[in-house]
């Protein structure tokens, strides 16, 4: 909670309290009634759905399912077993969560077609049972008489309850884009590659949004089931999964605020379109037309096209942060020195060994060995195809390396993930240019900043800030922190993912061609950078074809060749090596 | 022992219908990298073209397949033009949910002109079928396996035999590249809609005097036939009529020995244990993105 958040909580709060003193006390008819019922919980299943597909950028087509399940704990719970509401509520969502979260471990790993399947698969197969299991279920026929918990026991009290938990979760869904959790969510959604070489774990990013979105299915679902006393199979189908997804897609999925126009707006239509119905068909019909007019002329949704209109004013240029520090914390090198011999001995911080990739039959790289000294800028250099992207690939994780070992202050980091080797302290930039281009530069840099062992920053949201904002005053771009990706020149956006690396304060920073698409004067400006950063004591590796810029800043060479190396030493020394010549200009 | 060798054909039968159908899944998704959901749908509009010429009508059946075939190839492109084309350039969520739209879309059209009623539309042959020692073979199951082979035997002689078929592989395996080459993208993946279509709709026509033709069969089969692409291996075609002849002949048994109700979750099971153990098919090799 940091303070900005603090009068919106408030204002948030008030209106909420407002809403639900509304809901208690103002009488209604049983119609309209059932109609604020229905919206305020299938709003938050909707909720849910904003969260998995509005940031984190996956699919869900079985938010029907985790509503039914959280509505039949409720149902059968209370009707059956006669069991308190509440443990049945609370019951429902845990199912819900389990069954989200393994329904997501299963296929979270695979793209995105293989989740819209599975969780088709899942939702008809619990409508399977639901029908079918009737000894449990009750089958077709469904389960009535559902009970409420005495406090709540008027239908009047229960809509407030429901109202009450429709404001709730919608402060959370609100409020998640901007924690470290809701920016991994969107980290991922916008560039997964990115995302896990700054330290977030795609996977478990996911496996998160998904179960949240089915514990959120779960809360409506319950409920719904105590709402309305009564629940049965064929209200929970996949054509009501498609609804549910519908309201998300046409309130717009960036914003809980989306979702509950969405969710009104669609239960509210129908009841006006009532005559529709008459035609078996032409209702849902004209449904399936709108799901693809919205996605073709709406992408965000009725909410992203008001908000457009209505864009936030530029916010001022944030305060002269205070300078970037790159040096480890003093404690940092003690932690170094009990971590082994391989740690102190010449001071080398990154060493390979032995490492080799193999496509199939190809040796990209085949056998490598080269040893980065701390504080030295280190270059990899060859000819194209010799393989020096793949061994950086390979040394931050996203490849598995054939053979060999890969050592990160004398810590085996081989067996990694690539988002824990960038715990370990290994931090890239890559060779097109990957930034999470929904963000703002300031969101990208702090995504980098909080990486898991970042022992320069304290926890808390100013800390984060303070820190991205003087990784991007240093390579000279504070002053636009809070303007998105695309309006950024090609040589400015290479600039933020450098200050990303920065920012999260690496023990050895790797860039993948730096300079390639860069006119002369940005090289100019980034010699100059790569200057302060070696000045600063970083350790850096760096691949490039400019050989002004590596012979400028790099004061140790390792030359590949058709993936093993073929020369290493002193820059001077090296280049004068008649092989690296070779390699270079071909045999003469 | 006989018994068995009866549900072995008729898992045979009904899985060409799922493997025909999984055919069309992987030609558009290797043209477009797009799975369409509305697939199956072209299955169900193709069944109730049927219906409408063959039995309201009272036409000759060829004739009412041909009218039925040409109308699927035209739905193939409509969907191309107003689904599919108005999107290409977005990433694949959005895709997915349009194709969502339209199959609920073409779902929902049948069902407020046709009524909610599952018609039963009669096979190509008078003859019901043949016994061949202790095992009967319907004649619309022989045709089905019979048709399945033939066009897997076209495919392959369109793919790997005709300058149409190369031109097609090389859109499918890198549109800009295949632009530069002078082939003609868009006009490819019109082809590959409308192939698909035609596909989809003959197996909907063999496969509805077994079934009923009804506005849900489309759905069903085609959750079947994306389950058998999964399994065969996403995207490898070979795989996908592996897959499925192996989803039909797993959810015959299935339902003989186990459970009739839960005959549909089979499938789905069976998917589902693929995803976590082999998600990568039976042919299918995993592919990493380049950094």
């Amino acid at each position: 909670m940091n303070a900005r958040a603090l009068p919106g909580l408030l204002a948030y709060a008030l209106v909420a309290v407002v809403f639900v003193a509304l809901a208690a006390t103002v009488k209604t008819d049983d119609y309209v009634a059932n109609i604020l019922m229905q919206a305020a919980t299938y709003a938050i299943a909707v909720f849910g759905l904003s969260i998995v597909l509005g940031l984190c950028g996956q699919i869900n087509l079985a938010q029907a399912a985790f509503f039914a399940l959280g509505a039949y704990a409720v149902g059968l719970g209370t009707a059956d077993y006669r069991l308190p509401f509440w443990l049945c509520l609370a019951v429902g969502i845990a199912i819900a969560l389990a069954a989200g979260a393994l329904l997501g471990v299963s296929t979270l790993r695979l793209g995105g077609h293989y989740l819209a399947m599975v969780t088709i698969s899942f939702q008809q197969i619990l409508t399977v049972v639901l029908i079918n299991a009737i000894g449990f279920t009750h089958g077709p026929d469904g389960v009535s008489s559902i009970g409420r918990p005495a406090l709540f026991a008027s239908g009047q009290a229960f809509l407030a309850l429901a109202v009450a938990a429709f404001a709730i979760s919608g402060y959370f869904v609100w409020r998640l884009p901007d924690t470290r959790l809701g920016r991994a969510m969107r980290a991922v959604r916008d560039n997964e590659l990115a995302a896990s070489a700054a330290g977030i774990d795609v996977f478990r990013t996911k496996v998160t949004a998904f179960a949240l979105c089915a514990g959120l299915g779960g809360l409506g679902g319950g409920l719904f089931a105590g709402g309305f006393s009564y629940v049965s199979p064929d209200q929970f189908a996949f054509s009501d999964s498609i609804v549910l997804l519908t309201m998300a897609l046409l309130g717009g999925v960036s914003s809980p605020i989306g979702s509950a126009i969405g969710t009104g707006l669609l239960i509210l239509i129908p009841e006006w379109l009532r005559f529709l119905k008459s035609v078996p068909g032409l209702y849902l019909a004209i449904y399936g037309a709108a799901v693809i007019l919205i996605v073709i002329f709406m992408p965000d949704g009725i909410w992203g096209f008001v908000g457009r209109l209505f864009r936030p004013r530029a916010r001022a240029a944030p305060a002269p942060a205070e300078p970037l520090a790159l040096r480890p914390a003093a404690g940092d090198g003690v932690a170094a020195e009990a971590r082994g011999p391989g740690a102190s001995g010449a001071g080398v911080v990154l060493e390979v060994r032995g490492l080799a990739k193999y496509f199939g039959g190809l040796k990209a790289v085949d056998g490598v060995d080269f040893s980065v000294r701390r504080g030295e800028v280190h270059a990899l250099i060859g000819p194209n195809g010799s393989g020096k992207t793949t061994t950086l690939n390979v040394v931050t994780g996203l490849y598995r390396a054939t053979a060999g070992r890969i050592f990160v202050d004398g810590v085996d980091v081989t067996a990694l993930p690539a988002h824990k080797r960038t715990s370990a302290g290994l931090a890239r930039t890559f060779q097109n240019i990957r930034l999470f281009r929904s963000m703002t530069a300031l969101e990208n840099v702090v995504i980098g900043a909080e990486r898991e062992g970042n022992t320069l920053v304290e926890a808390g949201h100013g800390a984060l800030q303070s820190r991205a904002r003087a990784a991007l005053e240093f390579v000279g771009l504070g002053s636009r922190a809070h303007e998105t990706v695309p309006s950024f020149s090609y040589g400015h956006q290479r600039l933020i993912e450098i200050a990303r690396a920065l920012a999260a304060n690496p023990t050895v920073l790797l860039l993948d061609e730096p300079a390639a698409g860069l006119n002369s004067s940005e090289k100019k400006a980034l010699h100059d950078l790569l200057d302060r950063i070696a000045a600063e004591g970083l350790t850096i590796l760096i691949i490039d074809h400019d050989m002004t810029l590596i012979a400028g800043v790099a004061e140790h060479l390792t030359v590949l060749n058709f993936g093993r190396r073929i020369a290493d030493g002193e820059t001077a020394e090296v280049l004068r090596q008649p092989d690296v010549v070779t390699a270079y200009l071909g045999a003469s | 022992m006989d018994f068995f060798l009866q549900l072995l054909f008729t898992g045979v039968g009904i899985g060409a219908v799922y493997a025909l159908v999984a055919l069309g899944f992987v030609l558009i998704f290797r043209a477009t990298n797009v799975v369409n959901f509305a697939q199956g749908e072209f299955s169900m509009v193709a069944a109730y073209l049927m219906v409408v010429f063959a039995v309201d009508l009272g036409w000759p059946y060829w004739l009412a397949f041909a009218i039925a075939i040409a109308g699927m190839a035209l739905l193939g492109a409509i969907f191309n033009l107003l689904v599919y084309y108005p999107l290409r350039n977005r990433s694949y969520l959005p895709v997915l949910i349009s194709t969502i739209g339209a199959s609920i879309f073409l779902m929902n059209t049948v069902l407020a002109l046709y009524g909610p009623q599952p018609q039963v539309l009669p096979g190509w042959f008078d003859t019901p079928g043949i016994q061949l020692g202790p095992v009967y073979l319907d004649s619309q199951y022989l045709l089905i396996i019979a048709v399945t082979l033939g066009l897997v035997a076209f495919q392959y002689w369109l793919f790997e035999r005709t300058l149409l078929g190369k031109k097609l592989q090389a859109t499918s395996q890198d549109k800009e590249m295949a632009a530069l080459l002078g082939i003609p993208v868009a006009a490819m993946i019109m082809i590959t809609f409308v192939y698909s279509a035609v596909l989809g709709g003959i197996a909907g026509i063999l496969v509805a005097p077994v079934l009923f033709v009804s506005i849900q069969m489309g759905s069903t089969i085609a959750l079947k036939a994306f389950a058998a692409t999964i399994i065969g291996g996403f995207g490898d075609v070979a795989g996908a009529i592996l897959g499925g002849f192996a989803i039909g002949i797993i959810e015959t048994f299935g339902a003989a020995y186990i459970s009739v109700p839960f005959k549909d979750a089979f499938a789905f099971l069976v998917l589902i244990l693929f995803l976590a153990l082999r998600p990568q098919g039976i042919f299918g090799e995993r592919v990493a993105e380049k950094a």
